[in-house]
């Protein structure tokens, strides 16, 4: 599958030969199991029974209603909530402790700390390890520079737009060099124009950069478009109502992807799904 | 320059009109009370000048006073508040208390802390302390509270302990909090120390007000009431730069 990336751009071609560089080489493989899962707060059942599995460097979706637990689905992976029932297997680990050591999480807002310069928040993970400061931020440019925001490390996040901000969030969970990166709607709240070019630039990331991913997202086009597979969540209680393929590569040019007829009908389908699932 | 022309052609117009009604005899006449009982603010300025030496000297009593009580309520307060943010039994057990103790009627203990402490610095930095120490405790708190749930998670997953938790999101979070509880703190600090004074008068500006008061010296106390005025804005004034100066992202 990772032969069949397209890379449309010098900029996705800078992003694939930065790859193998050290910074980016500690990152170890991590599977995701996911088997009988349940989760309850009390007396709400969030999530009934799911089963789920993501291979190393695989890109899963996470589509579903609102307030489906999609989110709370996020956090048992990340090991940030335990399970009611089942087992949450992160590379080998299903204790929280171990989960969260692995497990990189992106909220929806970027929550850049506004006290911190771009690249002092892209250097938090290094910093809480015992990374001195100099030697962090040092490690974090590295980063900067491969994905176009030379000149903006010392900004400060409220003078960053909407975009910027998002790319910094997504480096500060890179710079972390976990197996697994889990995003909680990255992209909400964007425009559609910033959204698209956030995708791309995303999928071009994740290229250079692979990963084993959980993207929540309530945008069928943009799982369809940045993942391997879309599982599709029901209302809650959350159980998966499909699971479908992605029908074009990853990292394959946007425009091309979205409006070819397999990415039309694919998106129909899941459309269908999400509307069954729903009621 | 509204913020700083309006209030000053306010305070120049009251000025205007305590001096027209004063230097007339209007008010002691309306009140039918001695005319040296209502100084007009010439007379409240020639005094500032002539007890020049005097009032500086209490102002350092006092001003010291409110220094030394006013930084060790922050102190004790901060470290309270942060002790009741990371325990969740210290603060259901002591956040009633702190409230409480803001209930406390100073003006009636004050002689009772006297009586405890003894004459001299003791029972001021108590009732110093303890006006200052619930704006300073519950702000710092409510600052340290005041962090997205999520900012904490996303922490957790680039393995921040508890301790860095504290030290890279919530303290700065809190920081603007803070400022706010030590800039309401600072005002009434000063009022906590000519309080304190006035229940045991010896030095200071709150004992000079006493004795002047005792002996119709009234435009001297005038003039050690506007000085106590300055001091409360110029550490306000302080705190409120310094906030600024700190607080960058704001």
């Amino acid at each position: 599958m990772r032969q069949d990336i397209k890379m449309p751009t010098a900029e996705a071609r800078d992003f694939a030969a930065a790859a193998p560089s050290p910074a980016s080489a500690g990152a170890a493989c991590a599977s995701i199991a996911i088997r009988d899962l349940g989760h309850a707060y009390g007396e709400l059942q969030t999530i009934e029974r799911l089963d789920l599995a993501i291979p190393a460097h695989g890109v899963l979706g996470l589509v579903g209603p609102s307030g489906c637990g999609k989110s709370t689905l996020l956090e048992l992976i990340a090991g940030l909530q335990e399970p009611s029932r089942g087992e949450v297997e992160v590379g080998g680990a299903n204790d929280p402790a171990g989960r969260l050591r692995r497990c990189a999480f992106m909220p929806q807002r970027d929550l850049l700390l506004p006290w911190l310069s771009a690249i002092d928040n892209a250097a938090l993970a290094l910093r809480n390890r015992g990374v001195r400061r100099a030697q962090a931020r040092r490690e974090a440019g590295s980063y900067f520079e491969r994905f176009g925001l030379n000149g903006f490390e010392d900004v400060a996040p409220a003078e960053l737009s909407g975009g910027m901000r998002q790319r910094v969030a997504f480096l500060r969970t890179l710079v972390a060099d976990k197996p697994v990166l889990a995003l909680d709607e990255p992209f909400a709240s964007l425009d559609a124009i910033t959204r698209a070019e956030m995708q791309e630039w995303l999928a071009k990331a994740l290229a250079a950069h692979p990963r084993t991913v959980v993207l929540v997202t309530h945008d069928v086009e943009e799982a369809l478009y940045l993942c391997d597979r879309v599982a599709v969540l029901s209302a809650r209680p959350a159980r998966v109502v499909e699971e479908l393929a992605a029908p074009v590569p990853r990292a394959a040019d946007r425009d091309a992807a979205v409006t070819s007829p397999e990415f039309v009908v694919t998106r129909e389908r899941a459309m269908r799904a999400l509307r069954d699932g729903a009621r | 320059m509204k913020r700083w022309i309006l209030p000053s052609l306010l305070l120049a117009a009251l000025i205007g009109a305590w001096q027209v009604a004063a230097s007339t005899g209007a008010i002691a006449n309306a009140l039918h009370i001695e005319g040296y009982l209502v100084p007009s603010p010439a007379e409240i300025a020639e005094s500032l000048w002539q007890s020049r030496s005097l009032l500086a000297e209490n102002a350092w009593v006092t001003l010291k006073e409110v220094l030394i009580g006013f930084g060790c309520a922050l102190v004790a307060g901060i470290g309270f508040a942060v002790a009741m943010h990371l325990s969740e039994t210290l603060r259901l057990t002591f956040h009633p208390l702190v409230v409480a103790s803001q209930t406390i009627p100073i003006v009636v203990i004050a002689p009772i802390l006297v009586v405890w402490f003894g004459f001299g610095i003791g029972p001021i930095l108590a009732i110093i302390g303890l006006i200052c120490f619930f704006p300073i405790t519950v702000n710092t708190l409510d600052g340290l509270r005041s962090v997205d749930p999520e900012a904490t998670k996303m922490m957790r997953t680039l393995d921040a302990s508890r301790g860095q938790i504290l030290r890279r999101v919530e303290a700065p979070s809190a920081l603007p909090y803070i400022f706010s509880g030590a800039k309401i703190s600072v005002a009434v600090a000063v009022i906590g120390a000519v309080l304190g004074e006035l229940a045991a008068p010896d030095s200071g500006l709150g004992a000079l007000i006493f004795r002047d008061m005792n002996q119709f010296e009234t435009a001297r106390a005038f003039a050690a009431v506007a000085v106590l005025s300055a001091m409360a804005i110029a550490l306000f004034a302080i705190l409120a730069l310094a906030e600024r100066r700190i607080v960058t992202w704001r």
